[in-house]
C-alpha cells in the first residue's frame, strides 16, 4: 500500500555560469547533484548540510519556485489519490498542489509583507483558492492563531508585522502555511533566527501541529541537534549529494560515513565535563563497502540506513 | 595573579528617538590572566555592548554612565581617545561579530596588518613586521602567502583565521572573541575554536568569549556570567554553574539546549520576549517570564544584587530563594 | 478583490504617524514643506481675493488686469551731452533723475510744455506700493497676482506630470522586474532610448510643431518622463522587493503572478515612487518656465511667462531699477522647485532608513 507523501528520484539542479552577453556557458555550478529521498506519511525528514550545499535549492525545486535540470518529483495528490509526476501536472492542478504544499521560510523578519495586517496574512491562501465566505474565513484565521499560540486572537487581526516579535511573527508564518490543511511542509530553518530560549516552543508547536493535523515535513537545518529534536530521519546533504541517510538515532549512534562522522564529532556540546573526541577523516571503512557493494546510488547498509556510493575523498581532505 | 581585566559596576545607556536604553546594568566580572571567560545571553541582553564598552568603541549615541573598566589594573573609563589609542589592540583587542566581513577589499590582508603594527610599533622596520607576521599567522594555521591575497580569494574560515591573527598582532593581554564563529561552518567552528585553545595556552592569553551559544561557552570557558535584559543575573566557574544553575534563566537556557549525544531528552523553552530596556524595570527583569515567581518577585520588591551562594558562584537575590 | 480595498485603507494608518515624526525631525524637509505650503497658499488664496471683493477683477486680474496708475513728473530741460557735469546732474544718464521728465521727450506730444511744469503720464510699469505689494508690469498688470496665478499653473504642472511619469514609469518597472526576460529587456532597451533623447531640444521641437498648452505639455512631459529613466529606477528597487521571502511565500500559496505584483510589489514600491514623484515636479517646473520664457508655450500666465515678457519689454537688462519684473518670477521657481527637492530629501530618509542617524 502506498505511504507515501513524497518521492524525489535522482533530482537535478545546474546554475549555468555565464560571462557576457555574448558568451555561452562556461562553467556549471552543480546545486542539487542526484538526490533520491522519499518521505512516509507523517513522517518528518531532516535534510542537514552546511551552507551551500544545497538543500535550500532543493526546497525550492520542490515548492516550484525553481524549476530542476533533471529528475522526478513525485507527490501524494489527495484529490485523486495517487502519486503524481510534477512533471506532468497540468495547469488548472497546480493550484491542487499548491494548497496541499506548503512552505515556512527561515526570516521571521522578511517573510511576512509589511503593509499587510495579520489577518490579510493569515487569511492570504483562503482568498486565493476561493475557499469559504469572508466570515469563515475571519473564523478559520481566528481558529488558526488560536492553535499557533497568538491568543487573544481578536487582538492580533488588525496588526502589523512589525508589532510583533520574533517568535510571534514565526507563529504566524506557521499560521499561514497551515490554515489550508497541507499534506506536506517545507521547513527552511525556521528557528535559526530566534533566540535560543524560544526555538523549543516553536518547535513543540510544529511537532504538536503535525500530531494532530498528520503533516509530513521536510525540515532543513544546519544544526544536526535541531534536528534530533524534530525529525524521524536525516538526510546528510554535502556539495549537492545526499551522503547519508537514516533514522535519526540510528545515525547519530552509528555512522558510516566519515563526512557525518565528522559532523557529528564537531558539534559543541553543552556540557563542560564531556570531552569530545576529534575525528580524524577515514575513508577505508566507507570504501571497503562501495566497493564490496558495487552498486551504484545508494547503498543499504542496514535497516533504512543508506550511504552514497561516490567517492568523496578527495572532496574532502 | 592578578585580574588582567576587572569591570566594576559598569552601566551603559544609548540614547535613541524612543528614549534612553539602559543597555547595561551594574555589570561586573573580573578575568584572571590566562582565564578564559564567557559572557552567555540572547540578543538584547547587552553583551555586545559590553564587549565595544571594554574597548570604548560603542555606537555615537552611547555613553559610559557609571563604573570602572581597569585593564592591568588601570581604569580606561576617564581615559581620552590619544591615551584610549595606546591601549587598544596594545593590551586589549576584540574578534568581532561578522568579522569576516571587516575587510576592506581593495586592500590585501597584509597590508591591512601591517596597518596595525605600524600604529603601534612605528620603530620596527618592514622586515621586523613582516616576520611578525608570518609567525602571526603560522599560529593561527594560515599560509604566509595569504598576506598578499585580497579578502575575496580566501575562505570563510581563512579569513576568520586572519582577523585572529589580527586581534594578536600587538600581543594584547586579553582578546575578546565577540561571536567569532556564528557564521561558519560547523567543521570550521570546531577547528577555528580548537586553535584559539591552543593560542591561548601558547602565549599566556586571557580571553572573554561572547556567544548565544552555551555549547560554545561550555567547552571553551572555565568561569562564565549570564546576562539577561542587560544585567548580568549568575556568574561563577562553567562547570558549577552547568552542574548546579540557581537562576531560573540559566535553567532555562540549560534546558532548551538540544544535543547530539546521550539520550534524547524532553526540552523546555519560553515564550515571549525580554522587556523592554527604555522604561526602568523595578525588581527582578525576568519575573514576567520566569515559570516560578514568588509573590516578591513579581511585586518587585527584591533589590537586584549578587550573592555569593558558594566559592565564586554568584547569584540575583531573587533565585537564592526560590532555589 | 476585497484584500486590496482593505489594504489600500490600511496602508497609510500604522507608519504614517512613525513617518511624519521622522520627517518633522529632518531640517530640509520641514524647510522644504514650509517652502511648499507658502506657495500652495498662494495659489489657494488668489480666488478668494477675488471671490471676496477684495480685489477688484478689471485691476487685479493677472492676464486682463489693468491699474492705471498715474504719476506726476516735473520737466526739466537736459543739458547737451557735451555739457556735463553741471550743478545738479553728473553725467548724461542722471538727466532725468526720478519725479523728472527731459522736456524732449514730453514735446512731442505737448508741444507747448514748459520747464518747471508738471507733467503727468502713466506709470507702468509701477514699483511696489501700498495697493500692488510687487508693483505692476509693463501692461499695468498687478505682479503678485501673476505670482499667484503663476504657483497656481505651476502646481498643476507639477502634479499632472510628475503623477503621470510616475505612474507608468512604477507600472512598467514593477512588469519589468516581474517578469524578466525579453519583456524586462524591451523595456529596459526602450528606457534606454527615451533616456538618450535630450529633453529641452525635444520640447522645443514639440513646441515648434503644436502649440502647447499646460495641460498638453503636462501629457507630454508625463509620457516621456514615464518611460524614460524612472523605469529603470523603479525595476531595481521591485527587484528588490521580488527577492524577499514574502514573495516567495505568495508564490508558494499559489497567487497569480499578477495578483502578487499588484497586492505584494507594487505597495512595497510604492513609497520609493512617491520619492520619485517629488523629484519629478521640480523637473516639471523648470520645463514649462523654460519654454514660456522662450515663448513657446501658448499659456496666459505663468512664472517662464512674467520672465519672457520682461524680456520682450526690454527691461530684463535694466538691473535692478525694475526689480520687481524679474526677480518674484525667478525667485518662484527657483525657491518652489528647491522647496519640492528639499521634501525629496527629507522623504529619502524617512524611506531609506539606512541613511537614518538613528
Amino acid at each position: 500500500m502506498n505511504n507515501k507523501i513524497v518521492e524525489v528520484n535522482d533530482l537535478v539542479k545546474y546554475f549555468d555560469v555565464k560571462s557576457g552577453f555574448f558568451t555561452g556557458k562556461i562553467n556549471e555550478v552543480k546545486a542539487v547533484d542526484n538526490i533520491s529521498f522519499e518521505i512516509a506519511k507523517g513522517e518528518s525528514l531532516g535534510l542537514v548540510g552546511q551552507s551551500g550545499c544545497g538543500k535550500t535549492t532543493t526546497a525550492r525545486i520542490m515548492t516550484l519556485l525553481e524549476e530542476k535540470t533533471s529528475g522526478s518529483i513525485k507527490f501524494f495528490d489527495s484529490k485523486s489519490n495517487t502519486m503524481i509526476d510534477l512533471d506532468e501536472i497540468k495547469d488548472e492542478d497546480i493550484q491542487s498542489f499548491r494548497s496541499q504544499v506548503q512552505m515556512i521560510f527561515q526570516d521571521p523578519y522578511e517573510s511576512l509583507n509589511p503593509r499587510w495586517n495579520i489577518k490579510n496574512i493569515v487569511s492570504e491562501p483562503l482568498n486565493i483558492h476561493n475557499l469559504g465566505t469572508e466570515s469563515d474565513r475571519v473564523e478559520a484565521v481566528l481558529e488558526m492563531l488560536r492553535t499557533v499560540g497568538i491568543t487573544p486572537p481578536e487582538n492580533y487581526l488588525e496588526r502589523y508585522p512589525h508589532e510583533l516579535s520574533g517568535g510571534q511573527r514565526q507563529r504566524v508564518s506557521i499560521a499561514r502555511a497551515l490554515i489550508m490543511k497541507p499534506s506536506f511542509v517545507i521547513c527552511d530553518e525556521p528557528t535559526s533566527m530566534l533566540d535560543v530560549s524560544i526555538r523549543i516552543s516553536i518547535m513543540d508547536l510544529m511537532l504538536n501541529l503535525a500530531k494532530d493535523l498528520g503533516v509530513s515535513y521536510l525540515y532543513i537545518t544546519h544544526d544536526l541537534a535541531v534536528a534530533r529534536y524534530m525529525c524521524e530521519r536525516i538526510a546528510v546533504m554535502y556539495n549537492g549529494k545526499i551522503l547519508e541517510i537514516a533514522d535519526t538515532e540510528e545515525l547519530l549512534s552509528n555512522p558510516i560515513h566519515p563526512y557525518t562522522k565528522r559532523l557529528i564529532s564537531s558539534i559543541p556540546i553543552p556540557d563542560p565535563n564531556y570531552k569530545r573526541i576529534k575525528y580524524e577523516l577515514d575513508f577505508t571503512e566507507v570504501n571497503n563497502i562501495i566497493n564490496k557493494s558495487k552498486k551504484t546510488g545508494m547503498i543499504e547498509v542496514s535497516k533504512n540506513h543508506f550511504i552514497s556510493s561516490n567517492d568523496f575523498s578527495d572532496d574532502l581532505q | 595573579m592578578s585580574n588582567t581585566l576587572e569591570v566594576k559596576n559598569l552601566t551603559m545607556e544609548y540614547e535613541t528617538l524612543e528614549g534612553n536604553v539602559s543597555a547595561v546594568q551594574d555589570v561586573s566580572f573580573a578575568i584572571k590572566k590566562g582565564e578564559s571567560f564567557g559572557l552567555v545571553g540572547e540578543s538584547g541582553c547587552g553583551k555586545s555592548s559590553v564587549a565595544m564598552s571594554l574597548l570604548k568603541l560603542q555606537a555615537d549615541n552611547g555613553q559610559i554612565k557609571d563604573g570602572e573598566i581597569l585593564i592591568n589594573g588601570s581604569d580606561i573609563v576617564p581615559l581620552s581617545e590619544k591615551q584610549l589609542r595606546k591601549v587598544r589592540w596594545n593590551n586589549i583587542s576584540i574578534v568581532f561579530q561578522g568579522a569576516m566581513n571587516a575587510w576592506n577589499p581593495v586592500i590585501k590582508i597584509g597590508e591591512q596588518i601591517r596597518e596595525a603594527l605600524r600604529e603601534h610599533f612605528p620603530e620596527k622596520t618592514k622586515k621586523e613586521n613582516y616576520e611578525k607576521m608570518v609567525n602571526l599567522f603560522q599560529l593561527v594555521g594560515l599560509d604566509p602567502d595569504v598576506l598578499e591575497r585580497f579578502p575575496h580569494e580566501l575562505s570563510g574560515g581563512m579569513k576568520q583565521r586572519a582577523v585572529i591573527a589580527l586581534a594578536l598582532s600587538c600581543d594584547p593581554d586579553i582578546i575578546i572573541a565577540d561571536e567569532p564563529t556564528t557564521a561558519l561552518d560547523v567543521v570550521i567552528q570546531d577547528q577555528i575554536l580548537n586553535e584559539l585553545k591552543k593560542i591561548q595556552k601558547q602565549l599566556g592569553l586571557s580571553v572573554l568569549y561572547i556567544s548565544h551559544d552555551i555549547s560554545v561557552i561550555a567547552e571553551m570557558t572555565d568561569y562564565m556570567a549570564v546576562m539577561y535584559a542587560g544585567r548580568v543575573i549568575e556568574k561563577g566557574p562553567t562547570k558549577e554553574i552547568f552542574s548546579k544553575p540557581l537562576h531560573s534563566y540559566t535553567r532555562l537556557l540549560l534546558e532548551s539546549t538540544p544535543s547530539v549525544i546521550g539520550k534524547k531528552k524532553k526540552l523546555y523553552s519560553l515564550d515571549g520576549e525580554p522587556p523592554s530596556l527604555i522604561e526602568p524595570i523595578s525588581g527582578c527583569s525576568f519575573a514576567s517570564r520566569c515559570p516560578k515567581p514568588t509573590n516578591d518577585c513579581k511585586n518587585g520588591d527584591i533589590d537586584m544584587e549578587l550573592i555569593e551562594v558558594s566559592d565564586n558562584h554568584w547569584v540575583d537575590q531573587c533565585c537564592v530563594k526560590c532555589g | 478583490m476585497n484584500i486590496k480595498t482593505e489594504k489600500k485603507n490600511k496602508i497609510f494608518t500604522p507608519t504614517f504617524k512613525k513617518n511624519w515624526i521622522l520627517f518633522r525631525q529632518n531640517t530640509m524637509g520641514r524647510i522644504g514643506l514650509f517652502i511648499i505650503v507658502f506657495f500652495a497658499l498662494l495659489a489657494l488664496v488668489q480666488p478668494l481675493f477675488f471671490i471676496s471683493g477684495y480685489w477688484p477683477e478689471n485691476v487685479y486680474d493677472p492676464v486682463v488686469g489693468y491699474d492705471a496708475l498715474e504719476v506726476e513728473l516735473i520737466i526739466v530741460k537736459c543739458p547737451k551731452n557735451n555739457e556735463y557735469p553741471t550743478e545738479k546732474y553728473e553725467e548724461a544718464d542722471d538727466c532725468p533723475g526720478p519725479g523728472e521728465i527731459s522736456d524732449r521727450m514730453v514735446m512731442p506730444f505737448v508741444p507747448n510744455a514748459k520747464v518747471g511744469d508738471y507733467y503727468e503720464t502713466f506709470l507702468q510699469p509701477a514699483p511696489p506700493s501700498k495697493d500692488h505689494w510687487l508693483g505692476t508690469d509693463s501692461l499695468g498688470r498687478d505682479v503678485f497676482s501673476q505670482i499667484m496665478e503663476g504657483s497656481q499653473v505651476a502646481f498643476m504642472l507639477g502634479f499632472i506630470s510628475a503623477t503621470l511619469s510616475v505612474g507608468i514609469a512604477t507600472l512598467l518597472g514593477t512588469i519589468a522586474a516581474f517578469w524578466g526576460g525579453r519583456v524586462d529587456a524591451y523595456l529596459m532597451r526602450q528606457s534606454d532610448l527615451i533616456l538618450m533623447l535630450p529633453q529641452l531640444p525635444l520640447l522645443l521641437i514639440m513646441a515648434a510643431l503644436y502649440r502647447f498648452k499646460v495641460w498638453h505639455l503636462a501629457l507630454v512631459l508625463g509620457i516621456l518622463g514615464g518611460f524614460g529613466g524612472l523605469v529603470i529606477s523603479v525595476k531595481s528597487q521591485a527587484l528588490q522587493v521580488k527577492v524577499k521571502p514574502f514573495v516567495d511565500s505568495a508564490r508558494v500559496t499559489g497567487g497569480t503572478k499578477f495578483k502578487i505584483m499588484t497586492s505584494h510589489i507594487l505597495p512595497n514600491v510604492a513609497p520609493i515612487a512617491l520619492l520619485f514623484m517629488v523629484f519629478g515636479v521640480t523637473g516639471a517646473i523648470f520645463a514649462e518656465s523654460t519654454l514660456s520664457y522662450l515663448g513657446l508655450l501658448n499659456i496666459d500666465m505663468s512664472w517662464g511667462m512674467m520672465i519672457y515678457l520682461a524680456q520682450t519689454d526690454g527691461y530684463i537688462f535694466s538691473g535692478l531699477r525694475y526689480w520687481w519684473l524679474v526677480l518674484p518670477a525667478g525667485l518662484s521657481v527657483t525657491f518652489l522647485s528647491g522647496g519640492f527637492y528639499l521634501v525629496g530629501r527629507g522623504l529619502d530618509d524617512v524611506f531609506n532608513p539606512r541613511l537614518r542617524r538613528r
